[in-house]
């Protein structure tokens, strides 16, 4: 009895000695690692370019030949990518290629399976069919390495507010192996580039929407991610916000090497940001090109001019202009042509040669919103009619 | 080395979400003050049990208690994430799906022994003895009975979509496991109806409780198993309800 009592104690003595190494110490630890307060640098506004070019040394160092090799090759590749949920296709065989340093934009309406093929390409989805690689690595065979590769701002905010700004990028920055030795510089540099430097203490919950908005932003950027995946990046944000963040995206890609596929249903946004853009409807890529060339697809800028001798001039300009389309709406003459600003002159001194007058003329050049009607139009008429489309646009709201 | 880092961070994060809550320490005093006051004193009148007072006997039941129902609450943490869209960050984070169970159980059950510490404080004041050696016996005891238990939690959180069904479930499970522990009442002995023996066999908690007992209450209290054995079977089940829960966690859509 009395031996098993001392075997026992001297048992309890080396779990009370491992119980204080994982769990007592460590806590000591933390408390240092997160008292530290931000650099008295902030002050300094030094946002952008500058900086981030010294991590691109760090983060280019750190890579090995073999991903120099990669460099090569596209971005993303995906072929016949293909996801269904119990019958239903979301992603119907997508084959899209995005090359390196591109902002690649995926544009489509709510449910077009924007969100799916992101899922697909950040492991979190199995492909039903088809696979993709992402910086070179299998998203199936490889989830790890291109889970090391990429960084993801999620449609839905995935912060924990009970911490505080800069806990949630410690915690990231652990989560992805990040050198302890460059956590706190590293950390610090986002902050700074989202501009969160004095709020990164608070606990989330005091933030603001675009406050945690942008600092998922900071937080995708830790590891040096080779894509950068934003998912509806200002979904439900004030147009100030959104206007502040385009900045900080457009800033990163001048500043570094990173290839960034955006999701949004915001033709602005997708507009103002991306180099190529895939219009995505029924989970098929409908059209894909630069944003200019996509307009130019459609039939070009519309002339308006509204005079009451409508019928005279236009019979006079049928002759005169080069112009595809002249049509006489609601009493207004409305030309369809390729280079509106260098035409509308044209068209006012034909009219006044005439004696004809103008009481006023409006240019409108075609904006993505034509162009993503253009397409999703076609593709709705291609598909079927319209009673079905009600019927799948609800259930593709019921998946998540 | 990233996967510890990884699991240090799960573990950190856990832990310090708790220790920010203030309401759930302070309410964590109540219904253990409930069982061991108004319970304990109203049961006064059944006969004493291997010669202890009843609220001695059940004291480290009590404590046993504690750590199921934290253990099993804290599961909740798994559909709390996932509603705040925490989760995804941690699944798509490059570590194993083994590693994140691991954070998320060493942080739940530092949790929920922390609960059973303040418990063992509440019993000094109501007048058990308390030992400082055998407070540090029972520490790391403590957290073995917790990983198997947070286990369940864990598993039971990963297939439930809603926090009001998981109220539901984590009940079905708490009780039986509970009453069945020989936490309030003995287990084993001549009078007790062979079924109720039979069943408690199969509980867990009826060797944490126990080895609790043999450590708090000393040369007083007969143990059921030795300790070792006790320490064992807690052990195994701890083992076992990592691998249930690792598949779980690693299910993919």
């Amino acid at each position: 009895m009395i031996v098993r009592k001392r075997l026992t104690l001297a048992k309890h003595a080396e779990y009370a000695f491992l119980l204080f190494r994982t769990i007592i110490a460590p806590l000591l630890n933390f408390s240092e690692s997160f008292s530290n307060q931000p650099h008295s640098t902030s002050f300094r506004i030094r946002k952008g370019a500058k900086y981030f070019s010294d991590c691109n040394l760090v983060a280019l160092s750190n890579y090995d030949q073999n991903s120099k090799v990669k460099q090569m090759s596209n971005a993303i590749e995906t072929s016949d990518l293909t996801r269904r949920f119990n019958g239903f296709v979301a992603v119907d065989k997508l084959n899209i290629a995005v090359e390196h340093q591109e902002v690649f934009g995926l544009l489509g309406p709510n449910g077009a399976g924007k969100t799916t093929t992101i899922s697909m390409l950040c492991t979190i989805l199995k492909p039903t069919s088809g696979t993709a690689k992402v910086n070179g690595f299998d998203i199936v065979k490889q989830a790890t390495q291109v889970r090391k590769s990429i960084g993801i701002v999620f449609q839905d905010p995935s912060i924990d507010d009970r911490l505080t700004g800069r806990e949630n990028l410690f915690m990231h920055a652990n989560l992805y192996g990040v050198p302890q030795s460059e956590q706190k510089t590293r950390i610090d540099e986002v902050l700074k580039l989202v501009e969160l430097e004095d709020r990164a203490d608070s606990i989330l919950r005091t933030y603001s929407g675009g406050m945690r908005r942008r600092l998922e932003i900071a937080r995708g950027l830790i590891h040096y991610p080779k894509v950068l995946f934003l998912d509806e990046p200002t979904i439900g944000l004030d147009p100030q916000t959104r206007e502040h963040i385009w900045t900080y995206i457009k800033e990163l890609r001048k500043a570094h090497d990173i290839t960034m596929v955006l999701t949004t249903h915001y033709m602005e946004e997708a507009d103002r940001l991306s180099d190529r853009i895939a219009i995505m409807d029924y989970g098929k890529i409908v059209a894909l090109d630069t944003s200019p060339k996509l307009k130019e697809t459609l039939e070009g800028d519309v002339i308006t001019v509204k005079t009451k001798d409508a019928e005279r001039f236009a019979s006079i300009l049928e002759g005169k202009v080069a112009t595809k389309k002249i049509r006489i709406v609601e009493g207004s003459i409305e030309i369809t042509v390729q280079d509106g600003k260098a035409l509308l002159p044209r068209i006012v001194e034909t009219a006044a040669q005439n004696n004809i007058y103008v009481d006023s003329v409006a240019l409108r050049e075609p904006n993505l919103e034509d162009v993503f009607l253009h397409y999703t139009g076609h593709a709705i008429r291609a598909e079927s009619g319209d009673e079905l489309h009600g019927l799948s646009a609800i259930r593709r709201r019921a998946i998540k | 080395m990233t996967e510890i880092r990884g699991i240090y961070t799960l573990w950190l994060r856990e832990v310090k979400r708790y220790l920010r809550d203030r309401t759930r320490i302070v309410s964590s005093f109540f219904q253990p003050l409930l069982w061991l006051v108004i319970f304990g004193s109203g049961m006064r009148i059944s006969e004493s049990i291997s010669g202890l007072s009843y609220q001695q006997y059940i004291f480290p039941g009590i404590i046993g208690q504690t750590l199921l129902f934290t253990s099993m609450f804290m599961g909740i943490s798994v559909i709390w994430d996932r509603e705040f869209g925490f989760l995804k960050e941690i699944l798509v984070a490059p570590i194993s799906r083994f590693s994140i169970f691991l954070g998320k159980m060493f942080g739940d059950s530092t949790d929920a022994v922390i609960q059973g510490i303040i418990v063992f404080l509440l019993g000094t004041l109501l007048g058990v003895r308390l030992d400082i050696i055998m407070f540090l016996e029972s520490l790391p005891v403590m957290l073995l009975i917790t990983f198997g238990l947070v286990g369940i939690g864990l598993t039971v959180a990963s297939f439930i979509e809603s926090l009001e069904s998981f109220g539901v479930i984590q009940s079905f499970i708490n009780l039986p496991l509970f009453f069945l522990s020989g936490a309030l009442f003995p287990v084993r002995g001549e009078s007790v109806p062979s079924w109720l023996q039979i069943v408690s066999n199969f509980n867990p908690l009826t060797y944490g409780v126990d080895a609790l007992r043999t450590i708090i209450l000393g040369e007083a209290w007969q143990p059921l198993y030795p300790l070792y054995y006790d320490l064992l079977v807690v052990g195994g089940f701890a083992v076992i309800m990592i691998l249930i829960g690792t598949l779980a966690f690693s299910r993919r859509r």
